[in-house]
């Protein structure tokens, strides 16, 4: 399990593998939100927490495409499935290397762009922690949407249409506990909604992502 | 254990494709399968490797104990050919690729990046790789495509080898080896298309 993290990893990280895609589409769409909607630091505050929700969601969404689809077009799916490691502990491990190379960039980034939609100082903290607990969950359900469409070529579109639906709850919980937090309201209740997600999502979706895998590549 | 197939029946895509496979192979041998484009070889080999279910029949002796090689090569391009076997023979929880790499001549490639290979050259490394599975049966789909003449003795004395040391392979393929191997012809075994064996639902779908 180790080696397959290990080797997801490495692969991100060299020529091609998609390791900034997700971070440049985040630093992207919050660099340009102030110009589009204009200079009023009253309203950028307000909507901050969940322009910033939002682009780390879809910035997750943009790179579940090649978290399978590489592996199944190179036949690496067919011997991972054949191999001693069972494929929802592969599934599993794939999600945390994603989540690594997607979800942990985007925490890390988002204070700093928080500064850029002039987010209250107050609310920092709870984006950080609110992203920490949802984007485990996002990569996870991304997973098992890419196993599901994993062997239609160019299923990019059907998978964002099977996993946007999956994600509205985790970022209404997780929008909700950053604007909370901004305006310094009490943030338990989004926040352990939120940690429920992804938590369930963790727990279940591996056995749900490897049945899909399994129906795909036969 | 022997690998024992009882009377298979495979379908590809809903449609039954082969039906009433029966052999058994014990250790030490080897089987070629046989028969022309689209007759139903790499569903069967999918099968055997569980990859995919039987329509009816059994098979018995197969579960983990396959090494499978199908038309991709499942090695990443933007690895070396070392570390894409190291990787497989850390998931099949071995640790020398020495072997391996000797076995297929591919000492003086093992840095170079799996992208920047020929396709014979991956080919080898594919092969390779079932050297590093520790599995006892090997599965292979047409593992000699794209194989020079070197490459495909190659291929041979490490499958020989891979016999002598008690193992078994099945291959699909249209050249002759040199081995000694049973051959299974599987066009006679072709099934009625028209006899949906509750495949029906994967039809529709």
């Amino acid at each position: 399990m180790i080696a397959l993290l290990i080797r997801d990893l490495r692969l991100a990280l060299r020529a091609g593998g998609g390791f900034g895609l997700g971070l440049a589409f985040f630093l992207i769409l919050t660099v340009l939100v102030p110009f589009s909607v204009g200079p009023q630091s009253a309203l950028l505050s307000t909507i901050a927490p969940g322009i910033l929700w939002l682009g780390a969601l879809l910035a997750c969404l943009l790179s579940l495409d090649r978290l399978l689809a590489l592996d199944f077009e190179d036949g690496t799916l067919d011997v991972l499935a054949t191999a001693p490691l069972p494929l929802e502990a592969a599934l599993a491990v794939k999600a945390l290397a994603h989540w690594v190379t997607t979800g942990l960039p985007l925490v890390l980034a988002s204070p700093f762009l928080g500064v850029l939609l002039n987010l209250p100082q107050q609310g920092f903290g709870w984006l950080v922690i609110s992203l920490l607990l949802g984007t485990p969950a996002l990569s996870m359900i991304g997973t098992f949407g890419a196993a599901l469409t994993v062997g239609i070529k160019r299923g990019g579109l059907l998978m964002s249409l099977l996993v946007l639906p999956l994600y509205v709850p985790t970022l209404i919980f997780g929008a909700e506990a950053a604007r909370r937090g901004a305006i310094g309201m009490a943030v338990e209740t989004p926040l352990l909604l939120l940690a429920g997600i992804s938590l369930g999502a963790v727990a279940l979706l591996p056995f749900a992502a490897a049945s899909a895998l399994r129906m795909t590549i036969r | 254990m022997e690998l024992c197939l009882t009377d298979v029946a495979v379908a590809r895509g809903g449609v039954p494709v082969l039906s009433g496979v029966s052999f058994t192979l014990a250790a030490g041998q080897a089987l070629v399968l046989r028969g022309p484009n689209g007759s139903g070889k790499t569903t069967l080999l999918r099968a055997i490797a569980g990859l995919q279910p039987v329509l009816s029949g059994t098979i018995t002796g197969a579960s983990d104990r396959v090494a499978y090689a199908g038309h991709a090569d499942g090695l990443k391009s933007m690895l070396s050919v070392a570390e894409n076997l190291q990787f497989w023979a850390a998931v099949y929880g071995e640790h020398d690729i020495g072997a391996a790499l000797d076995a297929y001549a591919l000492a003086p490639l093992a840095d170079r990046l799996t992208g920047t290979l020929s396709a014979g050259q991956k080919r080898r490394a594919g092969l390779a790789r079932l050297m590093v599975t520790g599995r006892p049966i090997w599965v292979l789909d047409e593992p000699t495509v794209s194989l020079d003449r070197d490459a495909v003795a190659l291929f041979a004395g490490a499958v020989r080898t891979h016999l002598g040391a008690g193992g078994m392979a099945l291959l699909a393929t249209h050249i002759d080896l040199g081995l000694e191997a049973q051959v299974l012809d599987v066009t006679g075994l072709r099934a009625d298309s028209d006899a949906l064996h509750g495949a029906s639902d994967e039809a529709f779908l």
